[in-house]
C-alpha cells in the first residue's frame, strides 16, 4: 500500500531495549510498518511480545532509564496549515528530546493514545472534565476556559456520555469502567490528532461494553480520518478492527499482512498457532488448542529464529542457527520463516 | 456532608468523656497520694508530721472523699468554671501553669512537624524522580540515622557545642532578660533565635520518616497508567508531577497529622527536659511522679484532647482533598 499522501507515520526498523541489572531485553528488536490516514493496523502477539513499548516508542514514553530507543526511525508526516495550502513537514521522534517541547507538542496534538486499564488512566483526585479539557488547554493557544469546557461537554456527547453537562464534573470513581474508556477515547480525541493508538482499550471491559466501544473507535476513525494503530491479543477484535494486521513475537515482526490475507492465508507456523488458540469467529466452541511450550525468558539470547523452541515445524541446524528475514512472499504478505 | 461532619464533632463528646475518666483514674492508680507522699519526704528530712496535721491535709485538698467525688468535682471545675483544679505540687492553680505551656506545647508540635513537612517533601520528591542517584542515597542514609538517633542526645550534644564553641546559651525558648517580660516585638525576636533548635531536633525524626513515606508513596504512583495517560497528553514533566502524582503522594501525610502530634508531644519530652523549654513534657513527667494528680490528669486529658480534634481535623482535611473519601462518606 503505497499512499503518500496520506502517509503520516512510518517506522522503520525501530529497536527498543531494557537495560536491567539481569540482561538487556530487547522488547522490540527491528519492528518497521507504516500507518496512512483513515486506515488501521492491527499489532496482534502473546503478552511480552512488546506491542505496548513499540506503541510507547512512538509517542517516546518509555520509561528511561531503564529503557532506550537504541536504533530505527520514526518518521511523522505533520501537515501545518489550512487544507489547500499545507506544508508538509517530517520529523523522527527519535531524534527528538524525550519530554521536550516539541515532542510534547506531538503528544495529545498530533497523536492520541488509549490505555488498557479504563480503572486507571485518570488521576482519582481531578474531575473527568478538568483532565480532559488540560489536553485541549495545552494544544489550543488563546482558548478560553470556558470554550474549553463547552468542547469538552461536546465531545463527552459525541464518545455517548449521558447528561455530558453534568457529568463534566464527575470524578473518576462515579464512572463505570465503560464509561472511563468513553471518556478516555474523549481525551485522546479532542483536539483531532491525525492518529490514535488503541492499546488493548478494551481487554478490561466485559464483553457488551467492549463492542460498544470498538464500535465507536471505528465511527470516529473514519469520521475524523484518523490513522489507527490497534493493540490486542484477542484476534476476533483485531480483525473486526484494522485494514492490516502484524503478528509480532519476541520484539519481532513474523508475519505482517492485509487482514483478509492473515485470515484466509495465514502462513507462519506462530500465526498459525495463535489461530488454532482462539474460538473461530462463527463462535463454535472448538477444542482450543494452547500454543505449546512457554515463551523463553525476555534475557534470552536467541540467535535463530524465537519461536524454535515451541515450532510444531522447526528444522534443527537450519531455524536455530540464524535468524531467518523478514521476506515478501506475496504481494503485501511478508512472513519471517524459512519454510517460504 | 455536613451531617457527615456533625456526627464527627458529637462523637467527640463521649470520646472526651470517657478520656477524662481515664486519664483520672491512671494517674489515681499507683498506690498512695500526694499528702502521704510529702509527708514521706518530710519525715525523710526530719520533720515530723502530727496525725491532726495529715487529716487537716489531706481534707484540704479533697483527698477523703471517695474517688468518683473527686473525680466529680474536677470535670465539673473545667466544664462550668473552667478550673482545673490547683496543683499541689506548685501550690498553684493548673490553669496558671499551664497559661503559657500548653500553647507552647502546640506551636512547637505543630511547627515542628509543618518544618519537618517543608524539608521531607521536596526531598521526598527528589529522592523518588532520582531513585537510586547518589543524592537518593545520601537522603536515605540521613534518613536512616535521623530516624535512629534519639532526639534528645543530639540535643545534649548540640547545646553544649554550642555553649561551649560559641557562647549561645540554646538552654529556654528566651534569652533570661525576656523571661519575665511581657510580649513585644523584642521578645519575639528573641524567641525565633531560640526556637529552631527545638524545632529541628523534635521534628528529625519525623521529617526523616516522612521522606520516606513521600518517597514510597510517590514511587507507587509515578507508574501509574493515570500518569502515562497525563504524559500524553503532551503534559510538561514539572507540571505533571505536581499537578497529579505528588498531589496523590502527600494526601496520606493529612492522615497522620493525628498520630504525629501525640508522638510529638511525647516524644520530645527528653528533648523538651534537656533544653528546658517552657512545654508540658517536663511539668507532666514531674506531676506524676509526685502524684500531682490534678496537674497531670489535667495535661493528660488537654494532650489527648488535642489529639482527639487533631484526628478530626486530619480527617476533615482528607476530605476535602480526597473526592473518593468525600462522595464514598457523604453518601453513606
Ligand atoms: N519499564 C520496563 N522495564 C523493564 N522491562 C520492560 C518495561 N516495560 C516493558 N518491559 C519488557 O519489555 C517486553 C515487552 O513488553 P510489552 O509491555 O511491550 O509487552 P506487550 O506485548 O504489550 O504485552 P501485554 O500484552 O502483556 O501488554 C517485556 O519482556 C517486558 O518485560
Ligand atoms: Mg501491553
Amino acid at each position: 500500500m503505497t499512499d503518500t499522501a496520506n502517509l503520516f507515520l512510518e517506522v522503520d526498523n525501530l529497536k527498543t531495549y531494557f537495560f536491567l541489572h539481569e540482561g538487556t531485553v530487547k522488547a522490540v528488536d527491528g519492528v518497521s510498518f507504516n500507518l496512512y490516514k483513515g486506515r488501521s493496523l492491527g499489532v496482534i502477539g502473546e503478552s511480552g511480545c512488546g506491542k505496548s513499548v513499540t506503541a510507547h516508542s512512538i509517542l517516546r514514553l518509555v520509561p528511561s532509564p531503564p529503557g532506550r530507543e537504541v536504533d530505527g526511525k520514526i518518521l511523522l508526516h505533520l501537515h501545518e496549515g489550512s487544507n489547500g495550502s499545507s506544508t508538509e513537514e517530517i520529523v523522527d521522534t527519535l531524534k527528538l528530546e524525550r519530554n521536550g517541547p516539541k515532542m510534547r507538542s506531538i503528544r495529545g496534538k498530533e497523536i492520541g493514545m488509549i490505555f488498557q486499564e479504563p480503572m486507571t488512566s485518570f488521576s482519582p483526585v481531578h474531575t473527568i472534565g478538568s483532565q480532559i479539557m488540560e489536553n485541549l488547554l495545552l494544544h489550543t493557544p488563546g482558548i478560553s476556559k470556558k470554550e474549553a469546557r463547552d468542547r469538552t461537554i461536546e465531545m463527552l456527547q459525541r464518545v455517548g456520555i449521558a447528561r455530558a453537562h453534568q457529568q463534566v464534573d464527575a470524578y473518576p470513581h462515579q464512572f463505570s469502567g465503560g464509561m472511563r474508556q468513553r471518556a478516555m477515547i474523549a481525551m485522546a480525541l479532542i483536539c483531532g490528532p491525525s492518529m490514535l493508538i488503541g492499546d488493548e482499550p478494551t481487554t478490561a471491559l466485559d464483553v457488551t461494553i467492549q463492542a460498544q466501544i470498538l464500535d465507536l473507535i471505528n465511527d470516529l476513525q473514519a469520521e475524523l480520518n484518523m490513522a489507527l494503530m490497534y493493540i490486542s491479543h484477542d484476534l476476533a477484535v483485531v480483525g473486526e478492527m484494522s485494514d492490516e494486521i502484524i503478528v509480532m513475537y519476541l520484539g519481532l515482526v513474523m508475519e505482517h499482512a492485509s487482514t483478509d490475507e492473515i485470515f484466509d492465508n495465514p502462513l507462519h507456523p506462530y500465526t498459525l498457532a495463535l489461530w488454532r488458540s482462539i474460538p473461530t469467529i462463527e463462535g463454535k466452541l472448538e477444542r482450543l488448542t494452547p500454543i505449546s511450550g512457554t515463551l523463553p525468558s525476555p534475557f534470552a539470547h536467541i540467535p535463530g529464529c524465537p519461536f524454535f523452541s515451541r515450532c510444531e515445524r522447526r528444522i534443527p541446524g537450519t531455524c536455530d542457527a540464524a535468524l531467518p528475514p523478514l521476506k515478501e512472499v506475496a504481494p503485501g504478505h511478508w512472513v519471517r520463516c524459512v519454510l517460504y | 456532608m455536613l451531617v457527615y461532619i456533625i456526627r464527627r464533632i458529637l462523637m467527640l463528646i463521649p470520646i472526651l468523656i470517657l478520656m477524662s475518666m481515664v486519664a483520672f483514674f491512671l494517674i489515681e492508680l499507683p498506690p498512695g497520694d500526694w499528702v502521704s507522699t510529702r509527708i514521706t519526704q518530710l519525715e525523710m528530712s526530719g520533720v515530723q508530721v502530727s496525725a491532726d496535721e495529715a487529716a487537716r491535709l489531706i481534707a484540704q485538698y479533697g483527698l477523703d472523699k471517695p474517688m468518683p467525688v473527686r473525680y466529680w468535682r474536677w470535670v465539673e471545675g473545667i466544664v462550668m468554671r473552667g478550673n482545673w483544679g490547683f496543683s499541689m505540687q506548685w501550690n498553684k492553680p493548673v490553669n496558671e501553669i499551664l497559661a503559657e505551656r500548653v500553647p507552647m506545647t502546640i506551636v512547637i508540635s505543630l511547627s515542628a512537624l509543618l518544618l519537618s513537612w517543608i524539608v521531607a517533601i521536596p526531598i521526598g520528591i527528589y529522592s523518588a524522580t532520582h531513585q537510586y542517584s547518589f543524592l537518593d542515597y545520601v537522603f536515605t542514609i540521613l534518613g536512616f540515622i535521623g530516624v535512629a538517633t534519639p532526639g534528645f542526645l543530639l540535643a545534649l550534644i548540640l547545646a553544649w557545642v554550642l555553649f561551649a564553641k560559641f557562647g549561645f546559651s540554646m538552654l529556654g525558648l528566651y534569652s533570661r532578660e525576656y523571661l519575665e517580660a511581657p510580649w513585644s516585638f523584642a521578645k519575639f525576636l528573641d524567641l525565633l533565635k531560640h526556637i529552631w533548635l527545638p524545632l529541628i531536633l523534635v521534628g528529625m525524626g519525623n521529617t526523616a520518616g516522612t521522606i520516606r513515606v513521600v518517597r514510597n508513596n510517590l514511587l507507587d504512583e509515578l507508574n501509574k497508567q493515570y500518569v502515562i495517560a497525563a504524559r500524553s497528553k503532551g503534559l510538561s514533566e514539572w507540571k505533571l508531577l505536581l499537578k497529579y502524582p505528588v498531589r496523590l503522594a502527600i494526601n496520606p501525610l493529612l492522615s497522620t497529622v493525628s498520630f504525629i502530634l501525640p508522638g510529638l508531644v511525647s516524644g520530645s519530652v527528653l528533648i523538651d527536659i534537656v533544653l528546658s523549654l517552657q512545654t508540658t513534657g517536663p511539668v507532666l513527667l514531674r506531676a506524676t511522679l509526685a502524684q500531682d494528680m490534678y496537674l497531670a490528669g489535667s495535661i493528660v486529658l488537654i494532650l489527648s484532647a488535642l489529639t482527639v480534634v487533631g484526628a478530626l481535623l486530619g480527617d476533615l482535611l482528607l476530605i476535602v482533598v480526597d473526592p473518593r473519601i468525600r462522595f464514598g462518606r457523604a453518601e453513606k
